[in-house]
């Protein structure tokens, strides 16, 4: 039977790394929230790789903290080795990523969650949406009958969806870790209309470290330098712990071979599509069959186990061929599995059906953010979390929704890229996917961001503060580098370009233009005693603004240009059906999607930049037939778009 | 929306055999009914697609006018991709223009210039490149003019643009790949790689846009400047050149007011013949016009003809002007060889000495002496390769070569970015911006302001 059990300003349903953040970003808003769990002692559960971060997905977290997530700040106090990717190729595709404890990870992030102000934590499977005939949403049911009343409902339902694992020809419903799927919720969202497909992931296998040789492997250990992935945290936890790597071999790739018929995806039991990015190591082998070994890094999940994650390695060969493969490995001959490898299958819906705000345009109060729109990654998914929260306590507020435009943030790409042109696998971001990544840095995502956390309430004054205090250093030391000239009989100057060997100056220079030499940077100005000694990050910032000014400047004007298209706003009741220079792909997909800005338009799949030519000449022609349309420009200015 | 059924006269103007009024639109068939009957009886709108129905047409009187063909193809197989009814008929210029007046008094509109070009754009079946092809074409002044054209609609251009876009989408692709998957165990390409691709993709680059001196001739003309003291023949020389060939393809008003500007074509070379003659009353030719003269007719001509008569010679004012031009770029006539005059082998001979540097050929404007030599320099000095459009793509419109301009620039920029240590994600940057460039030319990147020009171009809304 069921009950009224509560009633709520927010409801968030699954609590992994996007339910986690939504749950803290509308509580911390003010809302009265409520989040469901399956299970209290798995929230925040990473069951894939134990690490966080790498580039692009680095850049998210540092978003998320820039914002006032929680994310950075939970595995800033929960690493075990932090390193710095990318170091030689540029200020923009730096990646910092984290070697995680999983169970210290989850074990702060509960805590967190369960002494958040306004925020419950329940533990329930939630069966059934409650959505009125205006197709608003209104609550939902769980299985034991309790029913929760919210006009707001972020689904984070991670891979629960009907999940079904498989290992070899063994097949069963549930979830990662042994845990139960959701079944019935994928009816109610059916019911509701809701388009959705069938995504799947590997995972690797788990293995004993007591029964491997490291001394037969390469260590690998994390930078010495100090970098954090939140803005608020000063310093490291001082842990170093190395992962290590090693090779298979043509012995690994010959049982993989012979075994693939084992496998519930070439069988054809498993209807899923899968990452390309991250295969199972038999598609590798199938794929890529000249390759004579494939690389894997052997993870430790923790402090306090001595269980090993076998990176590179997912699959869902059966069992027994897993572990005989695993033995031909150079240091794993004695391997002991403490967890067999799985394929997970579940249901997403198709993100083309949300708004940018992540709210459903189908029914209003609802909306998703996590692996339910099709991304893979705890970053991913955390970065939808946030905005999901901080959309749903907007609207809740009656407050216009915050979108992050594609020149402003990867969480911009990542959300514009899933409702405008959805995705037919398991969606990673990649530095490749953001066109103006040189300005979506590692390092400016404070400056970038934290003011527009500030302003809808979920930045506190401390990091608002410091914020503010980080963006005035950087730009008086800016300007006084500007002011500052020398010349070669300046004292310690030529001491310093000997030292760099650098040519000596034939005329005197700001510091600002020394600075531009690739081989001086901030830090050595000061070792000089040319300029003041600041902050090392905000050094950093220093040497990446002057380095590479003129490739900002480059993309700044990019962005200008890009600005143009994404305030040419589309009418939303505009029929494409009807405009006839269109190709009939492009008619039917921008009626699907009803893109708000010209912009946007443009990168919906399936339609060309001539099916764009052809629209904007349509609107040209629309605006000059009938005066009393409103020029685009005006529309957006009754909008009161923001540029 | 609904789009106005356009017509117009698509054939040249002029005696033809044949002349033929293009109608496109929705209402195509019914408006050619009006105007057309067939023979057998048959209506153009109950009429297949591709298919010619043999008839007459009438005025509103039951006049008959002419016998023609009517050429029915439905939409969206056609060239504009909406119904276009032909109607081929007789080519007399009164007759044509009488049919267009009975297809327009039928409900058709007139087509502006190049509407059908951009319908056909507008609807999918040209890309940019290809429909500004059609305008050329239109535009052309000549025979090679039209067929470069044609290889713009063929897509030429866009096919070797579309080349140099995908050698950089595979260069990127490495790149990224290694910036996005740092620990992934793959194959990095080489900084000697990296180069030798760029350098190859930049080779491509230059060709085209060396091509584009050529094709801006096939556009609009070589340009010939005629310059020496007066009554050393310029004006004979002009109108020798012209009435020997008696193909003046078009008057173009001088651009300047003191110069006389005409079309001339060579063999299919349209040659535009600036006539400094204009400038009349001096007899210090240097002098009057100034050194910004000197020099405006100078940098816009592709070819000087410096002209001296065997009776005046050579004066240091000649050579003081002559030394302003690079000697490349100058065809010294001597004129007048006709008359024997006393010590013009002397003369001839001065002029000679004073001027190694320079070609000499010897003319008489009068009596067509040496003329078809001079033609014969002209097209050698130009075109030493042979003056064939088969295969090549020319380029020949500004905004294309402006946009390979820039990628040329950002293409040696990355170059630049790689030889200084730079990192790499940076050098994706300026390929990147070199991909954008050439998007432009083919339609494959949407800017606004390529689509403003595209509004101009296309007279829209007026």
């Amino acid at each position: 039977m069921s009950y009224v059990a509560g009633s709520y300003d927010c409801i968030i349903v699954g609590a992994g790394h996007a339910g986690c953040e939504a749950a803290l970003a509308t509580a911390r808003m003010g809302c009265r929230s409520v989040i469901f769990t399956l299970n209290m002692d798995n929230i925040a559960l990473m069951p894939c790789n134990p690490s966080i971060g790498g580039p692009a997905k680095g850049n998210l977290v540092r978003e998320i903290d820039a914002l006032g997530g929680e994310m950075g700040r939970n595995i800033d106090e929960t690493y075990i080795q932090m390193r710095m990717l990318n170091t030689g190729k540029g200020p923009a595709v730096y990646g910092l990523r984290a070697q995680a404890d999983k169970f210290a990870y989850q074990r702060r992030m509960t805590a967190v969650l369960q002494r958040q102000e306004n925020l419950e934590v329940k533990q329930a499977l939630v069966e059934r949406l409650l959505v009125n005939e205006n197709r608003e949403v209104q609550g939902i049911e769980t299985e034991t009958g309790a029913i929760y009343y919210a006009p707001l409902v972020i689904l984070c339902t991670g891979t629960y969806l009907k999940g079904k694992i498989y290992i070899g020809n063994l097949s069963y419903s549930g979830g990662p870790n042994g845990q139960r799927a959701a079944e019935k919720l994928v009816d109610s969202l059916a019911e509701l209309g809701l388009e959705m497909g069938r995504f799947k992931t590997d995972t690797p296998p788990r293995v004993d470290k007591r029964s491997l040789d490291y001394e037969e492997m390469l260590a690998q250990s994390g930078n010495d330098d100090q970098f954090f992935f939140s803005y608020l945290t000063e310093k490291g936890r001082g842990l170093n712990v190395p992962c290590y790597l090693t090779y298979t071999n043509e012995e690994t790739h010959r049982i993989i071979r012979d075994n693939l018929y084992e496998s519930s995806f070439y069988r054809g039991d498993l209807e899923g599509i899968g990452p390309r990015y991250c295969p199972a190591i038999e598609d590798k082998i199938l794929r890529f069959p000249d390759k004579k070994r494939h690389q894997m890094f052997l993870e430790p999940e923790g402090l306090d186990t001595e269980e090993v994650y076998v990176q590179g390695m997912s699959t869902s060969l059966p069992e027994n061929v897993q572990l005989e493969f695993l033995r031909t490995i150079a240091g794993m001959k004695r391997v002991k599995m403490m967890r067999t490898g799985y394929s997970i299958e579940y249901n997403y819906i198709n993100p083309t059906q949300l708004q940018a705000s992540l709210e459903t345009k189908a029914i209003r109060g609802l909306f998703c953010a996590g692996q339910i729109n099709g991304t893979s990654g705890y970053e991913e998914a955390a970065a939808q979390g946030l905005m999901a929260g901080i959309n749903a306590a907007l609207k809740f507020q009656q407050k216009e929704p915050l979108i992050l435009k594609r020149s402003e943030a990867y969480i911009g790409v990542l959300i514009d890229d899933l409702v405008t042109k959805g995705t037919n696998e398991p969606y990673r971001m990649l530095t490749s996917r953001a066109e103006y990544r040189l300005l979506l840095r590692h390092d400016n995502a404070d400056l970038r961001l934290t003011s527009k956390g500030w302003e809808v309430g979920l930045v506190t004054p401390e990091r608002y503060a410091r914020f503010r205090q980080k963006k005035e250093l950087l730009e008086n030391s800016l300007a006084s580098l500007q002011k500052t000239r020398v010349s070669a009989s300046t004292k310690n100057v030529s001491e310093l370009l000997a030292a760099k060997e650098s040519a000596n100056l034939r005329q005197n220079t700001s510091l600002y233009d020394l600075l531009k030499r690739p081989e001086i940077n901030y830090r050595d100005l000061v070792q000089y005693g040319l300029a003041e000694e600041l902050p090392q990050e905000i050094g950093r910032a220093i040497d990446i603004h002057v380095k590479y000014e003129g490739y900002i400047k480059q993309q700044l004007a990019q962005v200008a240009k890009f600005n143009k298209l994404e305030s040419k706003l589309l009418p939303q009741d505009l029929d494409y059906m009807e405009l006839k220079g269109l190709s009939v792909e492009a008619r039917q997909k921008l009626n699907k999607i009803k893109p708000v800005s010209v912009g946007q338009a443009s990168r919906i799949s399936g339609v060309s930049p001539a099916d764009i030519t052809a629209l904007m000449i349509h609107l040209e022609k629309m605006r000059r037939s009938k005066p009393q349309v409103k020029a685009p420009e005006d529309i957006e200015r009754e909008n009161g778009y923001d540029e | 929306m609904q789009d106005e059924t356009i017509a117009a006269i698509s054939t040249a103007y002029g005696p033809a055999g044949v002349g033929i009024i293009r109608i496109s639109g929705d209402e195509a068939a019914t408006i050619a009914d009006k105007v057309f009957k067939s023979k057998s009886g048959v209506k153009i709108k109950d009429q297949d697609t591709y298919r010619i129905t043999y008839g007459y047409i009438y005025d509103q009187d039951g006049q008959l006018i002419d016998e023609a063909l009517a050429l029915t193809m439905r939409g969206p197989f056609s060239f504009t991709g909406e119904d276009v009814v032909e109607l081929q008929c007789h080519g007399g210029i009164v007759v044509l223009q009488k049919v267009l007046a009975l297809a327009l008094k039928a409900g058709a509109r007139l087509a502006e210039p190049g509407e059908f070009s951009k319908r056909a754009f507008l609807n999918g079946r040209l890309d940019l490149a290809q429909a500004e092809g059609i305008m050329e074409m239109i535009n052309a002044k000549t025979e090679t003019g039209v067929s470069v054209a044609a290889s713009h609609l063929q897509g030429r251009l866009s096919e070797e643009i579309k080349a140099c876009r995908q050698d950089l989408l595979e260069l990127i692709s490495f790149l990224e790949a290694d910036l996005d998957f740092p620990e992934e165990d793959f194959e990095r390409l080489s900084n000697e790689e990296i180069l030798r691709r760029l350098t190859k993709v930049t080779e491509k680059i230059k060709n085209i846009l060396q091509s584009f001196m050529k094709g801006r001739i096939i556009r609009e003309g070589l340009k010939v400047a005629l310059v020496g003291k007066p009554n050393v023949g310029k004006s004979s020389l002009l109108n020798t050149l012209l009435k020997t060939k008696r193909a003046i393809v078009t008057d173009i008003p001088g651009t300047t007011r003191d110069t006389i500007e005409e079309f001339y074509n060579l063999g299919g070379i349209p040659l535009l013949l600036i006539d400094t003659a204009g400038i009349r009353d001096s007899d210090d030719l240097v002098e009057k016009i100034g050194v910004q003269k000197t020099k405006e007719i100078v940098e816009q001509a592709d070819l000087v003809l410096y002209i001296f008569d065997l009776i005046q010679g050579i004066t240091p004012e000649d050579q003081a002007y002559l030394s302003k031009i690079p000697s490349e770029k100058v065809l010294i006539l001597v004129n007048k060889i006709d008359l024997l005059t006393d010590g013009a082998e002397t003369t001839l001979r001065n002029i000679r000495e004073r001027l190694p540097q320079f070609r000499v050929l010897l003319i008489s404007a009068t009596e067509q002496l040496g003329i078809q030599e001079l033609e014969e320099e002209i097209k050698n000095i130009f075109f030493t390769e042979g003056w064939e459009i088969k295969d090549k793509a020319y380029l020949t419109n500004i905004r294309h070569k402006t946009a390979l301009e820039k990628a040329e620039q950002a293409l040696a920029s990355a170059q630049k970015t790689l030889q200084t240590g730079l990192p790499l994600d940076l050098m994706v940057i300026d390929l990147k911006t070199v991909l954008g460039f050439l998007g432009e030319i083919t339609g494959e990147t949407v800017d606004e302001e390529i689509i403003d020009q595209i509004f101009s171009q296309f007279c829209l809304g007026k």
